[in-house]
């Protein structure tokens, strides 16, 4: 093999073709490339965003669960005491009508009671003027008498 | 080549001349290494790159090789959805296309190497010519394009039964009718004549054409300083021109190959 010209022409081609390649061709490639990887890491950032996203959503979903449950249960605790005051309240309110009640039938009996005396002391005096009235055959003048009569029924 | 003797015929001559090696009585009976050694040596190197990036790839995001790999197999895949509708495509013609694709493009791009640089190396290996170019080797083109075809004839049994097969012989395009049976025969004969021929031929001619201006390029810069300069200008014209003749072919091959395959699947 000996050496000629077309060997330079042919090292020249070569190297002009991959300047070619390395400038014009290479780039197109590359950039699919990178098209591609930019591409699939943002669907995985995606994903991976999305699944944080479910995570933390859920996170706040059991956390707001948690929190009307606790509250409901606060609201049926208070319903409760609520409940139970209410029926001591009506306890007392009732025992305490009762007491009234009871306080003004004593009155009223005790009135009755000295009503009756007094009607029995009325009834006693005006017998016992009319057993002095037939013990002593005549009337008695109850205007002169007025006075006695008055210290008798006292008595009684 | 020995110096003083130099002419354009030799200069060409010498570099299409294979490296063949008798392995009988001469003729058919001849090995070209040069052609078989540079396939299986690309053979090696592609699906090895495919491989070993295939082997450490990542669910997440990919580096720009993994990138590379994913963008080619999604490229072949894609053209394979739109052409095999007959079953599982990652099967068998998926792959099988990524394969030629990837194996025929290699082949081709064999002829940006400049020729005579590459001599250098090759005279170590044989000293009465080596031709890098695998797919400007007719035997090359045939090899593969007479595998497809087998792969036709089996895909096409393995769908239809022999039966249904020979049927499709004697009983399609033209109708059932026995009268219509030689003509039938004899156009399917023309078809499966004519299907590994155009398909390894037109892979031939291109990248053989495309070596021969390569050389006579060559040649005219053996003339004189201008002659390298207007070589050098024009091969570089050439050589980008020669990547859209060594992409498209291996398409068209890689295409070609998945048609053959899916119209074998095919019943009339």
């Amino acid at each position: 093999m000996n050496i000629n010209f077309s060997l330079i022409a042919q090292a020249i081609t070569f190297f002009l073709f991959i300047l070619f390649t390395v400038k014009i061709i290479w780039p197109y490639m590359l950039r699919a490339i990178e098209t591609r990887q930019k591409t699939i890491a943002d669907g995985l950032a995606a994903a991976e965003r999305g699944h944080r996203e479910l995570e933390a959503s859920s996170k706040r979903a059991d956390e707001a669960i948690n929190d009307a449950r606790g509250r409901a249960a606060e609201i049926l605790a208070q319903t409760e005491r609520r409940a139970t005051q209410l029926v001591e309240e009506a306890k007392s309110a009732a025992k305490g009508e009762g007491d009234r009640e009871k306080a003004a039938a004593k009155a009223e009996i005790e009135q009755e009671f000295a009503r009756a005396r007094e009607q029995l002391r009325d009834q006693v005096a005006a017998l016992a003027v009319a057993g002095a009235e037939k013990i002593l055959q005549r009337e008695v003048d109850a205007k002169a008498h007025a006075d006695l009569l008055d210290s008798i029924r006292r008595q009684l | 080549m020995a110096a003083g003797n130099l002419t354009p015929t030799s200069y060409i001559q010498h570099h299409l001349t294979f490296f063949s090696k008798p392995v009988g009585d001469g003729g058919f009976w001849t090995l070209h290494l040069d052609s078989l050694l540079v396939s299986v040596l690309l053979g090696f190197i592609g699906m090895g790159f495919i491989w070993w990036v295939v082997r450490g790839a990542t669910a997440g995001v990919p580096n720009k090789r993994q990138a590379f790999v994913e963008l080619l197999i999604e490229f072949i895949d894609e053209q394979v959805k739109g052409i095999f509708h007959h079953g599982d495509r990652n099967k068998f013609v998926a792959p099988a296309a990524l394969t030629v694709f990837v194996w025929v493009l290699l082949m081709n791009a064999m002829d940006f190497l400049p020729v005579d640089w590459m001599a250098k190396g090759t005279h170590l290996i044989s000293d009465h010519g080596f031709r890098i170019v695998p797919t400007a080797d007719v035997n090359t083109t045939f090899a593969l394009s007479l595998s497809v075809w087998f792969l036709m004839i089996f895909f096409a049994i393995s769908a239809k039964g022999l039966g249904g097969w020979i049927h499709e012989l004697f009983c399609a395009p033209f109708g059932s009718f026995p009268l219509l049976w030689p003509a039938n025969f004899l156009f399917n004969m023309i078809e499966y004549v004519s299907k590994p021929l155009s398909h390894s031929l037109r892979l031939f001619g291109n990248m053989y054409a495309g070596e021969i201006i390569f050389l006579l390029l060559w040649v005219w810069a053996a003339t004189g300083l201008v002659g390298t300069g207007f070589a050098a200008v024009l091969g570089l014209g050439w050589a980008i021109f020669h990547i859209l003749i060594v992409v498209l072919q291996a398409y068209i091959f890689m295409m070609l190959t998945v048609v053959y395959i899916a119209l074998a699947h095919e019943h009339h």
